[in-house]
């Protein structure tokens, strides 16, 4: 018995039991088997933990799925390290959100839809960390992707939210091609699509350059970029991030699961999982370090001014992505992945958090609120928590995590390097301000609803509550175990991962990591303070700003006006030219011409031939005769 | 001796009066009889022949062949007393329900 295949497969019998019994027999049981099997498959990923920090790395062929010529896919897994801590986060974190589900969907409607999609969320989502094949790991890409698109259309009703997935699935669709060519692209090269023999074999191709569309390329940077294609859609990284601040529109533990813990993790997860490729290209490598920097920057400004407390940790889900990206464009892939699994933790739980609030304000909007400290002091102790930890506050997890990346994009000595680390250490104060400028107004001061809201106010249920606590803890200390050698600690977080994404080649003493680390610190604690002079202490300060630098307010209120741009060049004429031509032309004239004019023609046709039909008795005689007179001539004639 | 040529003669002048027969009638049971003309001298230039050619089975083709009309004048007179019952008509201008 396999016991690692459970991980995966329990969570699709959950989806299979609740998908088929749900609605009519387990109705507000639904989460049970949902429950128990993300529970399940999290005891056993720390028993598969515990064999992979033994030595125990699995790697086999289950079954061999497509056999085509010199084509050859297996269902097989791959459990290594990297592997192992996702699966701790991906179990972790899910069964935390799997449980304050339970409170923050009762009564729902669709409760057991709901469970039944994060159940098979789960299971794609293990499928994609678990696969040991680049097709596996894209039946997994796509499978959490159609599940987002079920669960931000969750409640389809709403117009919006029915929009909102649509948008998802289909800006992702613009990053998944170029993935998928990037598979091709990895085939043709080495002539199989498993890791092992990819990573090996990819060393004999540096410098080999390819005719791609009619340019001479690097075969690896054309790989690597393809792949980082999928990862910039799946991340929501610039250009295509239009979709992960839409996608609020779900359910909020969907957003705390699908949309900042794991899903959108994926693509870091495939850049560090391919690290082979990507270090063997510094322009890939570039690439990804800037890209992610620039988004890391971009929507964190926009994080500052907006007022959707889900929207703001949207954007802030996007700028830490970006981080990760930057990690591993310098080359510190266990940095980024370190970003990724301490961030699933305070993002979680500030996305929980918001839920709570939501759950007993009953809108999103943080003008609108003030002073829920007094109402929900454990909603409120936990996301205080989140917020010091997604702000790099010394000692807490994210703290590690971000000061890793900072080092590392200044200890790689390059022009890029130097560039995103710029750019990081300017994220290192946007952070704690947009973070607490959330905090403060949602929690701080007077409530500013209506009396009616007001009256409303509760700390929500132990079944939500406890799920944040815990979730608490791991951003408290989930950091604790890659504290920087500087700091004392072992870095066991990147020791533990080397074997597979290798060692970063940094070089720098110990005094110029104190200095970066303190030059980020302060300015962290800058931002803090900023934060709370404005939103604080002096309130009309924003107000003011808001005023007085109104075009810049405007740009960032508007996110930069992304979506309008797409509108205009993207979609209206999409849509235009499906009307005018594919609807009006192709559909109106050809499609239509051809069903319609082809029983016209029989039509007309046969309108003619049916008169020789006169129901006359002797003119079918005569025409018989006449035939068999013909018949005669011919045989006697002309045969 | 009669020679074979005039039996073929015969079958052809039998024929003919069938086939114009068929064609210029109206009426059902005159129709019917012209057909069985046409069979008949067919039946003629069988055993004309078959006797020329010391062969039998032109005989015997024969026998067939009278089966058959025997056959198709059942059904048809059958068709017809159906007709006439339903439409008082033996006359088939009058009957064209099957017209296209």
């Amino acid at each position: 018995m396999k016991l690692y295949l459970l991980i995966p497969f329990l969570p699709l019998a959950a989806f299979i039991i609740n998908i088929l019994l749900g609605k009519e027999v387990l109705r507000n049981k639904a989460h049970w088997p949902s429950c128990l099997a993300i529970i399940g498959s999290f005891i056993i990923s720390v028993i598969t933990l515990f064999d992979v920090m033994n030595g125990k790395i699995i790697n086999e062929d289950l079954y061999t799925w497509i056999v085509s010529g010199k084509f050859k896919v297996s269902v097989g897994f791959l459990i290594d390290q990297l592997t192992a801590v996702m699966l701790i986060v991906v179990t972790c974190v899910g069964s935390l959100i799997h449980i304050y589900s339970i409170g923050y969907m009762h009564g729902d409607k669709g409760y057991y839809r709901f469970f039944s999609y994060l159940s098979l969320f789960t299971f794609s989502m293990l499928m994609l960390v678990t696969a040991n094949n680049f097709l596996q790991l894209y039946f997994g890409w796509e499978g959490v992707g159609v599940c987002s698109y079920f669960l931000i259309g969750f409640w389809y009703q709403k117009r919006a939210a029915a929009d909102a997935g649509k948008k998802a699935f289909i800006v992702n669709r613009f990053g998944d091609f170029g993935f998928a060519i990037g598979i091709f692209m990895i085939f043709l090269t080495f002539g199989t699509i498993h890791y092992a023999p990819v990573f090996e074999g990819v060393k004999e191709y540096v410098g080999h350059t390819v005719n791609f569309l009619g340019w001479e390329v690097d075969l690896l940077t054309l790989i690597a970029l393809l792949l980082f294609c999928g990862a910039i859609g799946k991340s929501a990284q610039m250009p295509l991030h239009v979709w992960l601040p839409d996608a609020m529109e779900g359910p909020t533990p969907v957003s705390a699961l699908i949309h900042a813990a794991t899903m959108v993790t994926a693509g870091v997860f495939l850049v560090a999982r391919c690290n082979a490729i990507f270090g063997l290209s510094p322009v890939a490598m570039n690439v990804v370090a800037i890209v992610g920097g620039i988004t890391s920057v971009f929507a964190a400004t926009i994080a500052c001014v907006q007022n959707d407390i889900k929207r703001i940790i949207a954007y802030s889900t996007l700028s830490h992505l970006g981080m990760m990206f930057v990690a591993c464009g310098v080359g510190a892939f266990a940095a980024g992945v370190f970003h990724l699994y301490t961030h699933a933790f305070f993002k979680a739980l500030l996305f929980l958090g918001a839920g709570s609030v939501i759950h007993a304000v009953g809108h999103n909007d943080v003008q609108r609120m003030g002073g829920l400290r007094k109402y929900m002091p454990i909603t409120y102790a936990t996301m205080f928590i989140a917020a010091l930890s997604a702000g790099g506050i010394p000692g807490l997890a994210g703290f590690f995590s971000k000061d890793e990346i900072v080092w590392s994009a200044y200890a790689a000595h390059t022009g890029v390097g130097n560039f995103v680390w710029l750019l990081m250490t300017s994220i290192a104060f946007f952070t704690p301000f947009y973070s607490f400028r959330m905090m403060f107004l949602a929690f701080h001061g007077k409530f500013r609803g209506t009396h009616h809201e007001q009256h409303h106010l509760h700390e929500s249920p132990k079944v939500m509550t406890i799920p944040l606590i815990l979730l608490a803890v791991g951003a408290f200390a989930g950091g604790w175990v890659g504290i920087p050698s500087v700091l004392g600690g072992g870095a066991h977080f990147a020791h533990f991962l080397e074997p597979v994404v290798g060692h970063p080649d940094f070089h720098g003493t110990h005094a110029e990591e104190f200095r970066i680390m303190g030059t980020s610190t302060t300015i962290a604690i800058i931002g803090l303070v900023l934060a709370f002079i404005f939103y604080i202490s002096k309130t009309y300060i924003p107000a003011k700003l808001a005023k007085d630098y109104n075009i810049p307010y405007r740009i960032l209120f508007n996110k930069y006006y992304f979506d309008e741009l797409y509108d205009s060049i993207l979609v209206k004429p999409t849509m235009w030219s499906a009307r005018k031509i594919l609807v009006g032309f192709t559909d109106a004239k050809i499609i239509e011409g051809v069903v319609n004019g082809v029983p016209k023609l029989i039509g007309l046709f046969s309108g003619r031939l049916r008169r020789i039909q006169t129901g006359l008795a002797h003119h079918y005689g005569i025409f018989m005769t006449a035939g068999a007179f013909f018949i005669i001539l011919y045989m006697l004639f002309w045969r | 001796m009669v020679p074979l040529s005039w039996y073929m003669l015969l079958s052809l002048a039998v024929f003919t009066i069938g086939v114009f027969g068929f064609l210029t009638r109206r009426n059902v049971i005159l129709m019917f009889m012209s057909i069985e003309l046409m069979l008949n001298a067919v039946n003629i230039n069988l055993i004309a022949i078959s006797h020329y050619m010391q062969d039998l089975r032109g005989q015997i083709l024969a026998f067939f062949v009278i089966v058959v009309a025997a056959a198709e004048a059942a059904i048809g007179l059958a068709i017809v007393i159906a007709l006439f019952r339903n439409r008082a008509t033996a006359h088939v201008d009058e009957v064209q329900e099957m017209k296209g």
